[in-house]
């Protein structure tokens, strides 16, 4: 046991006990994100930044008084950004919102359909905020020369897509993330695409240093059911793959021994 | 004097400074954080921070997101 209790994630210097990193998008009301947050049992929670017009229920408390920057780490994106300046100027409004907290999700999307890293825009925006002092967690492509670009430019980790945002098909490249892993020396974490637990252990039997998922726990009939088989799904997959899984064998081999037969 | 904040025209005292923005906009009591011009006014300084006519602001907050 001892293996796993010091197994810890480091994200910019920073330890965690859970691998699993959450959302807190497309719930129902403020009394179920804090409920599936809490079964999901996340250390680190994404919010969204967006103009004060724009966003909750008036008669709702703040996110920030529910998802507590006391308790957790809260882990500002830059969802919705289509380009670099936008990304970079939700970053520094997000550093002023939780009083100079450098850690940010950097996304910089494609197009509205596929919701896809805008890779060129997203390696602008890096170079932006890592010169300004940013931790920064970057959304991307399952590329891997993408990838060491943008590790060679000081980001605190790579978050590859397992499959589109909110599309729930899963990981549908595992050998490009593998290669990814591979070379990368900071944490490799599958970002979006996980649809059900299996998945998400899939990701963790990988290799992977954590997942982000939103829309899997949210969107399930019962989302705070599904943040506890979460949880457990991420507990089990970095398990299997710390205790390393057997060779696959075309044949047979017997479990029982073969000697003292009747 | 007009203003603009989060893309709609505002109407303000002259002389009005940020705080003053925010009282009218009933954010007093809210985490937020806002950008003049493209440029972060840190909380500390938004007493001091007067505005003019023809200011671009963007007032935000953290809302449930991925």
């Amino acid at each position: 046991m001892s293996e796993q209790n010091n197994d810890q994630l480091i994200i910019a210097g920073a330890s965690y006990n859970s691998r699993l990193l959450v959302g807190t998008g497309k719930y129902k009301d403020m009394a179920e994100t804090e409920a599936a947050i809490a079964a999901s049992g996340a250390e680190i929670v994404t919010v969204a930044v967006r103009r004060t017009n724009i966003g909750q229920n008036p008669d709702e408390p703040n996110l920030l008084d529910v998802i507590s920057p006391d308790k957790y780490t809260i882990l500002p994106n830059t969802a919705g950004c289509y380009t670099a300046d936008d990304a970079v100027r939700t970053c520094r409004l997000a550093r002023e919102l939780l009083g100079g907290h450098n850690l940010v999700k950097l996304e910089v999307l494609g197009d509205q359909k596929t919701l896809y890293p805008d890779m060129s825009e997203t390696l602008k925006a890096t170079e932006t905020l890592v010169k300004e002092g940013f931790d920064v967690m970057v959304y991307c492509s399952d590329d891997p020369i993408a990838a060491q670009k943008l590790e060679a430019m000081g980001v605190c980790a790579i978050m590859p897509l397992g499959s589109l945002i909110g599309s729930g098909l899963g990981i549908l490249n595992p050998h490009n993330i593998r290669i990814i892993m591979e070379s990368a020396n900071i944490p490799v974490l599958v970002d979006a695409g996980v649809g059900t637990a299996s998945d998400a252990a899939i990701a963790m039997e990988m290799g992977c240093e954590a997942v982000l998922m939103n829309t899997a726990i949210a969107a399930a009939k019962n989302p705070v059911l599904m943040a506890s088989a979460m949880c457990k799904a991420i507990e089990a997959g970095r398990e299997a793959y710390l205790a390393g899984r057997m060779p696959r064998k075309k044949y047979a081999s017997a479990s029982s021994p073969m000697d003292g037969l009747i | 004097m007009q203003i603009e904040v989060n893309g709609d025209s505002i109407e303000l005292a002259d002389g009005a400074t940020l705080v003053d923005l925010l009282t009218q906009m009933e954010l007093t009591d809210m985490r937020v954080a806002i950008e003049l011009n493209l440029e972060i006014v840190p909380r500390s300084e938004h007493g001091q921070t007067a505005l003019k006519s023809g200011d671009k602001l963007e007032v935000v907050h953290a809302i449930g997101g991925g």
